[in-house]
C-alpha cells in the first residue's frame, strides 16, 4: 500500500514537471510568434515595433561585447592551433593543422562561443530587466495604456539578436582564424599569406552558412529564455535573481544541447 | 443599464489559484464620481482593480467600462478602450529607463501621430497640472516618492481619459503631500470632469475625495454609500475599520482545531 503511494507521488511529480516543461515550451512559441506578427503587422495596425529600440538594442548586445568576443575567439583559435599541432604531429601532418582549425572555428567553435558569451552577457541582462519592470508594475503600466509589452520590449530585442549574433559570430569566426595563425606562425613557422589562402581554400560557404544558421537560432534561444524568464518573474527582487541565474542557465543549455542536434541533422 | 454610468461591475466572481478572492461583487460608478474602494490588506481590493483595469480575467461576471463588457471583448477593441483610460499605479510604474517628460510622453508616441513640438507642450501642460513643471528631464529614480506619484498620475492623464484609475495615492507617503495629492484628484475631477476610482485603505483622505464609498472585506462588499452614509453605519467591520480596531473574528472551535492539527 505504502508503496504504491511512493510510487503515485513519484509519477505524479514527473507528470506535473513534464507538463511545466511544455507550459514553458509554449510559452515560447508563443512569444516567438507574436513577436513576428508585430514585426511584420505591426505597420499596418500603425503600431510598429520601434527600430530606434532594436537599434539602441543591437548597441547594446552587439558593440559593446564586441572587445571581450574578439579576445575569447583569438584564444580559442590559438588553442585549436595548439592541439591540432600537438596531435597531426602523431601523424607527421602538423601542416594539415590549418584545415582542423579553419573547418571547426566555422562551423562550430565561433558561432558556439559567441552563444554563450551573449547568453551569459544579454541573456541574463534581459531577464533582470524585463523581470524588474514585471515586479514593478511597469508591465501593467504598458498594457493598460495600450502598449503591447510583446510589441514594445520583445520583438525590438529578439530582431536585435537575430541581427547581432550572427554578425557576432562572423567576427568571431575571423578573431579565432587570426589567433590559429598567429600560433601556426610562432608554432609551425607557416607564413600568414600560406595559412589564410589554406583557410579560404578549405572553407566552403557552406560552412561559413552552417555556422550562421545555428547562431540564428542560438540567437532565438537566448532571446525567448531571457524574456519569457523576466515576464514570469515571480516573488520580488528574489525571484528576478533567481529568473536571471535560471536564464543564463537554461539559455547555455539549449544553446549546447541545440548544437549538437543541428550538427547531427546538418551533416548526414 | 443606466445611461450614465460609466462603470459596472456585476456578480464578479476571482479566484487566485483555488482560493476564491472575490465573491460576486457589483460596483456601479456613475460618470463623473470619485468613488473609493476601501478595505484592509487581503480585503481583494486590488484584485478588485485589476479586474477593473483588464489585466485578469475573472471566473465569472462581468465589468463593463463605459458601456462595453471587458471581459469579452476582442484584444484589439480592450486596446481602443484603453485609450479612454488612465491608470495610476501604487509603486507609479513609470519606465525606469526613460526620464519623466519620455514616461508622460510615451501614451502621446504610440497613440497619436502628432508632432514632437505638440506632443512637448502638451507634456509639459500636464507636468505642470500635477506641479512637476521643469522636472521632464530627471529620471525616475532621481525623484521621491509624492514626485513619483504625480508624475505617474500625469502619465495617466496625458491623453484626456475619461476613466482615472488611482491605486493608493497616499501610500507611503507623509500627511502633507498625500494630503496635496487629494487636492490635486479633486482638481482633476473639476477642470476635466473624469470619472475617478481611487483603490485606498487611508480614511481621512477617502472621506475628503469621496463622493461614494464602497467598503470590500474579505471579498464580499459590505456598504456603498456615501460618505455621511459610511459614517453612520452600525455594520460591525466597517465601524472597526473606522474606529481602527483590531479584528476579531468569531472562531470554529473545529474548524480552528482541524488546521493546527493539519488534518
Amino acid at each position: 500500500m505504502a508503496e504504491s503511494g511512493a510510487s503515485r507521488v513519484l509519477v505524479e511529480r514527473l507528470g506535473r514537471t513534464a507538463a511545466g516543461w511544455v507550459e514553458e515550451f509554449g510559452y515560447y512559441f508563443a512569444l516567438c510568434a507574436e513577436s513576428l506578427y508585430w514585426l511584420v503587422a505591426g505597420p499596418f495596425r500603425h503600431q510598429p515595433v520601434r527600430l530606434g529600440a532594436a537599434v539602441a538594442q543591437m548597441a547594446a548586445i552587439g558593440l559593446s561585447a564586441l572587445p571581450i568576443l574578439v579576445l575569447l575567439s583569438f584564444a580559442i583559435g590559438v588553442m585549436l592551433a595548439i592541439q591540432g599541432i600537438h596531435t597531426l604531429q602523431q601523424f607527421g601532418a602538423e601542416t594539415q593543422v590549418v584545415l582542423g582549425i579553419a573547418l571547426s572555428v566555422t562551423r562550430e567553435f565561433g558561432p558556439l562561443i559567441t552563444a554563450i558569451l551573449i547568453a551569459g552577457r544579454s541573456g541574463s541582462a534581459l531577464a533582470a530587466r524585463i523581470g524588474s519592470m514585471q515586479i514593478n508594475q511597469e508591465i501593467d503600466a504598458l498594457r493598460v495604456m495600450g502598449i503591447e509589452p510583446v510589441r514594445f520590449l520583445a520583438a525590438p530585442v529578439l530582431l536585435a539578436l537575430l541581427v547581432m549574433v550572427p554578425c557576432l559570430s562572423f567576427v568571431a569566426d575571423l578573431a579565432a582564424l587570426a589567433g590559429g595563425s598567429v600560433y601556426c606562425k610562432l608554432g609551425l613557422g607557416l607564413g600568414y599569406v600560406p595559412y589564410w589562402d589554406a583557410a579560404v581554400k578549405f572553407v566552403d560557404a557552406d560552412d561559413v552558412y552552417q555556422g550562421l544558421l545555428k547562431s540564428l537560432v542560438f540567437a532565438l534561444v537566448i532571446g525567448l529564455v531571457g524574456l519569457s524568464n523576466g515576464f514570469n518573474v515571480t516573488g520580488g527582487a528574489e525571484g528576478v535573481g533567481r529568473a536571471t541565474t535560471r536564464a543564463v542557465v537554461l539559455a547555455i543549455s539549449y544553446v549546447v544541447v541545440f548544437d549538437m542536434l543541428f550538427t547531427y541533422f546538418l551533416n548526414r | 443599464m443606466d445611461a450614465d454610468c460609466v462603470i459596472e461591475v456585476e456578480n464578479l466572481v476571482a479566484h487566485y489559484g483555488a482560493r476564491q478572492i472575490l465573491h460576486g461583487v457589483n460596483l456601479r460608478v456613475a460618470q463623473g464620481e470619485i468613488n473609493v474602494i476601501m478595505g484592509g490588506s487581503g480585503s481583494g481590493k486590488s484584485t478588485l482593480l485589476r479586474h477593473l483595469l483588464g489585466l485578469k480575467r475573472p471566473t465569472s461576471g462581468s465589468v463593463r467600462l463605459l458601456g462595453k463588457d471587458i471581459t469579452k471583448m476582442a484584444a484589439r477593441e480592450l486596446h481602443v478602450l484603453r485609450r479612454n483610460m488612465g491608470v495610476a499605479f501604487q509603486g507609479g510604474a513609470l519606465l525606469s529607463s526613460l526620464t519623466v517628460g519620455e514616461n508622460v510622453q510615451l501614451p502621446l508616441r504610440e497613440h497619436t501621430r502628432l508632432d514632437d513640438r505638440t506632443i512637448e507642450i502638451m507634456t509639459r501642460l500636464k507636468l505642470e497640472i500635477v506641479s512637476l513643471g521643469g522636472y521632464e528631464h530627471l529620471h525616475p529614480s532621481q525623484l521621491s516618492g509624492g514626485m513619483i506619484k504625480r508624475a505617474a498620475l500625469a502619465r495617466a492623464i496625458v491623453m484626456d481619459p475619461k476613466l482615472l484609475f488611482f491605486d493608493e495615492p497616499s501610500a507611503g507617503l507623509d500627511p502633507v503631500v498625500s494630503a496635496e495629492l487629494d487636492d490635486l484628484i479633486l482638481k482633476l475631477r473639476a477642470s476635466m470632469g473624469m470619472t475617478i476610482v481611487v483603490v485606498t485603505h487611508e480614511l481621512e483622505s477617502a472621506f475628503k475625495i469621496a463622493d461614494r464609498i464602497t467598503v470590500l472585506d474579505h471579498g464580499h462588499i459590505l456598504l456603498s454609500g456615501t460618505v455621511a452614509e459610511v459614517r453612520e453605519s452600525k455594520e460591525a467591520r466597517i465601524e472597526a475599520l473606522l474606529n481602527r480596531r483590531s479584528r476579531q473574528t468569531e472562531v470554529d472551535p473545529d474548524d480552528y482545531l482541524r488546521r493546527l492539527t493539519g488534518g
